[in-house]
């Protein structure tokens, strides 16, 4: 009998991130828990480390060349790479061809042309090339969603989370005031810039706070640190959760 | 020394500035500006999306708006050396200037052949720029500034921190006080009952500034385009100031960028809609001035235009950098920025504020100072300034670039510090996934020691207190993914 | 020693060595209307163009040819203006309809600014208009008069005829190509004076005329 699950066939690398291996092991469980009930054929490539962001960011080319070398090693022998981060997706779409440049490596360039091509957002892998918006999540709870940065205007995922979180049953889908202002995390901004990052941090928690939601939902798991740190200073009761992790969530999760 | 003619600005030299982040906790601490700022900003975000909203190829018009840019850009010279001819054959005189100092020396000697002592100025980046009221004054000419914001942050001895509204960090009621306090030291007072309606202050200003333009021999001015083609210069304006000062004197000198060329008159049509729209959000603006060298019986007959670089020559040489050259000044990105909006311009340290700042500034002025290695970091990477430009500057590109050239520049100079160790070592660890296995085996890495004690840190020490000041970080898991994968999924790749 | 001119130049062609390539394209095609009344007909782009016109507090009259010197008249009344300056080429019977309503008559004969600040009103005719922008085109021509004409006094009644209102910015910059390379002077006017220059609210009224008095003629 043939599976007729939508995502049946389908060979994908998960890139986990290095934020989510090291700090958020739930996000990268839960993409890969909702893939597979897909019907998704998941794999781990454990070469792989980080898109290389951080010292991009932060002005250290040669110091992010390793990492982007490291991704082409773990991920070219794949035509799906998904990601759990419109922003280190985003990183890898946009940065690694800008470094492979920089580094004055044609074969490199042609790699990295090639993985960062095939690379996808969650929301994109779903929407676009398994097609489906309703992956039979149950999330019986108040939710906001905050359109990261670099999901919204790097990776530009458009309104494919929103079409996935309406799809989502039990769940009350609250609109965020501001939504597409930055949080201030930045990266190293909210080191450098400490400051200004937490006057803006403060704002969008206030945003948030102000739906009334039981969660904030997001693409990106270090924007979420970023809120979800005030929000728990302030011990505004509202809960950081990945989108990954919404979407993962079933009925039998729930009971 | 014989007394100053104009208002003093604040003491001290832009480029000398606290670097961003000190300058950006002294701004963030000024409730009230942080309160204007929040509402000018939004009000014109709102503006302007609903105008650019009504145009169906308001897409095209970037990509033109860019391409025309870069068109210019690729040809300089050439371009250039055809303004140059039109102008010239259009009654104009041409100068050329390669830095601040020597433009300010040219249009020192043009006022004085005059036998002049004041000019009436329109508003004008370039002239901020090379900070040409002040190398007026020493010379003892008087520059009277007459844009309604350019004269509140005049007569407030104050800077601009806005590229088109440089007084957006003041409100109304003190914009009231500076009228009452200053005017008369300087001309015609402001009446005694003066209230802070916008109506009534921007009266005041109509009639403080009538008698300087209806005496004016001389005027200043910059261009927001220059066609090479003909030599018609264009300037974009609201309150009729700038027409007073382009048309009523007697000699008229116009301080240009080199990078404020567009090739036809035809190419207008492109920036005559992007920039009201971005700017000022108005489908177009109350006036816009273009003049074409001299024209018998009408306007200044005396007519004098200062090609300026400062600059502009080292950014065209960076061929990332270089796309900060198509800028036309309208503020979009300032406007739209998350960082600007809470900490104002004055910060930047410069006269070109916000984004498009942070990436022009460090480029004309280059790296040497502690606030311009600063700029290029100012910015969380939102990306909201890409969207909203009219001529596409990849803004969060040139910000990372320009950070690449300030770690460049500071080992350089040998300048190893903690931040440079640790990249080096973190890129040791993700060169390899083993040494990134062994990294999350080790005890420092905290979840192991601290899970079950509890789930949140509080303050923590420096460096870590720039984060926890405001935030809680959760602890670290006691099981990385990868772990998980080997122990769930062992065997697999 | 190198003189400015070509250090300058010399530091442009130093600096774009790696742009030794052909010109960019631009894809755009100049002259077309971009924005939505490329579907209308002529009188409802007239009809947009009154429309934002008055959006920036302009007051518009629209009226038949022959009604024009009446409502020109009537408009200077309206807003007590006991003196104007005509420009050369005003249509005749605007002109004499003024006359005969009594208001003194300046001519340009060089007036200064001071003296052109003495003066109520100014009435003039007008090149183009863009109904997207609600813009008015001066070209400086015949019946337009010199840039200060129109600036220093606080009233200008402006006659627009139908025929004049083109769609847009393209449209109507297309029709004043010639008269700028010619080195014709341009005022583009979009309503009076204004400022956002406080808190970014509009005020209408500023160092222009505060009143922009606009008279659209057809037929």
């Amino acid at each position: 009998m043939s599976d007729a699950r939508p995502a049946a066939g389908l060979r994908v690398a998960l890139f986990a991130t290095c934020v989510n291996d090291t700090m958020f092991p739930g996000t990268p469980i839960a993409t890969l828990r909702l893939l597979e009930r897909l019907g998704a054929q998941v794999e781990f490539p454990t070469q792989q480390t980080c898109c290389g962001q951080i010292f991009t960011n932060t002005g250290y080319y040669d110091d992010a060349l390793p990492s982007v070398r490291t991704y082409v090693e773990a991920f070219e022998d794949y035509d799906y790479i998904v990601g759990p981060s419109g922003s280190c997706v985003g990183s890898v779409r946009d940065q690694h061809p800008i470094l492979a440049r920089y580094a004055k490596n044609p074969a490199l360039e042609q790699a990295v042309a090639r993985t960062s091509a095939r690379t996808y957002d969650l929301t994109e892998l779903l929407v676009d090339v398994i097609g489906v918006t309703d992956v039979g999540a149950y999330f019986p709870h108040r939710v906001t969603y905050h359109p990261t940065c670099h999901s919204l205007r790097i990776t530009r995922v458009g309104d494919r989370p929103y079409r996935l979180l309406k799809e989502v049953r039990g769940m009350t889908l609250i609109d965020l005031p501001a939504a597409d202002e930055c949080c201030g995390f930045g990266g190293t901004f909210s080191m450098k810039n400490s400051d200004t990052s937490v006057a803006m941090a403060s704002d969008k928690a206030r945003n948030v706070s102000s739906t009334g939601a039981e969660y904030v939902v997001a693409g990106d798991n270090s924007c979420l640190l970023n809120i979800g740190g005030v929000l728990d200073r302030q011990r505004a009761g509202v809960q950081a959760i990945h989108l990954a992790e919404v979407l993962a969530h079933t009925e039998e999760d729930a009971s | 020394m014989s007394p100053r003619r104009t208002p003093a600005p604040p003491p001290g030299e832009l480029r000398d500035s606290l670097p961003f982040p000190k300058a950006a906790k002294i701004e963030l601490a000024n409730v009230q500006q942080r309160a204007n700022l929040r509402h000018a900003t939004h009000t014109i975000r709102a503006k302007r999306a609903q105008v650019v909203g009504e145009l169906d190829d308001w897409e095209a018009l970037r990509t033109a708006g860019a391409q025309i840019k870069d068109r210019v850009l690729r040809n300089l010279d050439d371009y250039l050396e055809q303004l140059e001819a039109s102008l010239t054959a259009a009654g104009a005189t041409v100068h050329w200037a390669r830095d601040a100092e020597e433009a300010n020396r040219i249009v020192i000697d043009l006022v004085r052949a005059t036998g002049q002592d004041e000019v009436v100025k329109v508003k004008s980046m370039a002239t901020q720029e090379i900070e040409l009221n002040e190398a007026l004054e020493r010379a003892g000419i008087a520059a009277w500034e007459t844009d309604l914001a350019e004269l509140i942050v005049q007569l407030g001895h104050d800077r601009p921190s806005h590229i088109l509204v440089p007084a957006i960090h003041r409100n109304r009621s003190e914009v009231r006080e500076i009228f009452l306090e200053e005017m008369g030291t300087y001309g015609e007072a402001a009446p005694p009952d003066l209230d802070d309606e916008p109506a009534h202050l921007a009266a005041a200003s109509r009639s403080h500034l009538r008698e300087k333009f209806l005496r004016a021999k001389v005027a200043v001015s910059g261009a927001n385009f220059a066609v090479a083609e003909t030599g018609t210069l264009v300037v974009v304006e609201s309150e009729g100031n700038g027409r007073m000062c382009l048309t009523l004197p007697e000699t008229l000198i116009s301080v240009v960028g080199i990078e404020k060329i567009v090739p036809t008159v035809e190419d207008l049509e492109v920036y005559l809609q992007l920039l009201p729209r971005s700017s000022t959000g108005e489908r177009m603006n109350p006036y816009t001035s273009m003049w074409t060298g001299t024209t018998p019986g009408d306007g200044p007959q005396d007519v004098h235009v200062v090609l300026l670089d400062n600059g502009r020559t080292t950014a065209l040489a960076d061929e990332v950098g270089r796309k900060a050259l198509r800028c036309i000044r309208c503020s979009a990105c300032l406007n739209i920025c998350p960082v600007y909006e809470r900490v104002g311009g004055h910060a930047y340290g410069s006269v070109y504020p916000g984004p498009i700042g942070a990436i022009l500034t460090p480029q004309l002025r280059g790296l040497g100072s502690k606030v311009d290695r600063s700029l290029p970091f100012a910015s969380s990477l939102c990306g909201a300034c890409y969207d909203v430009c009219p001529v596409k500057i990849p803004i969060p590109e040139l910000l990372v670039h320009l950070r690449h050239k300030v770690v460049q520049e500071k080992a350089a100079h040998h300048e190893v510090h903690a931040e440079t160790a640790a990249m080096k070592a973190t890129s040791w660890i993700f060169a390899d996934s083993r040494r990134m296995e062994a990294a999350l085996k080790l005890p420092s890495f905290g979840g192991k020691v601290l899970r079950g004690r509890l789930n949140h840190f509080g303050p923590l020490p420096y460096p870590a207190s720039l984060w926890t000041t405001a935030r809680d970080v959760p602890v670290p898991p006691s099981e990385s993914f990868r772990d998980w994968w080997a122990r769930e999924r062992g065997g697999q790749r | 020693m190198t003189s400015a001119r070509e250090e300058i130049l010399g530091r442009i062609r130093a600096a774009k060595q790696d742009l030794d390539l052909p010109p960019v394209e631009v894809d755009w095609v100049y002259g077309r209307t971009t924005g939505d009344p490329v579907h209308r007909d002529h009188a409802q782009v007239v009809d947009l163009f009154v429309e934002r016109v008055e959006d920036y507090q302009a007051v518009v009259d629209r009226a038949g040819a022959a009604e024009v010197p009446g409502r020109v008249v009537a408009a200077l009344q309206r807003y007590g203006a006991t003196s104007v300056v005509l420009p050369a080429g005003l249509p005749d019977d605007v002109v004499a309809a003024i006359r005969d309503a009594g208001v003194e008559v300046r001519e340009d004969d060089h007036l200064s600014p001071a003296q052109l600040d003495e003066i109520g009103a100014v009435v003039t005719t007008s090149a183009v208009g863009f109904a997207e922008t609600g813009t008015i085109v001066l070209d400086h021509g015949s019946g337009q008069g010199r840039r200060a004409l129109t600036l220093v006094p606080d009233i200008h009644v402006c006659l627009v005829r139908a025929d004049q209102v083109t769609t847009d910015v393209p449209e109507g910059l297309a029709r004043e190509v010639d008269s700028i390379r010619a080195g014709q002077p341009q005022t583009w006017i979009s309503g009076p004076s204004a400022t956002s220059d406080i808190e970014l609210s509009r005020v209408e009224g500023v160092h222009g005329p505060r009143t922009l008095h606009v008279i659209v003629s057809e037929g």
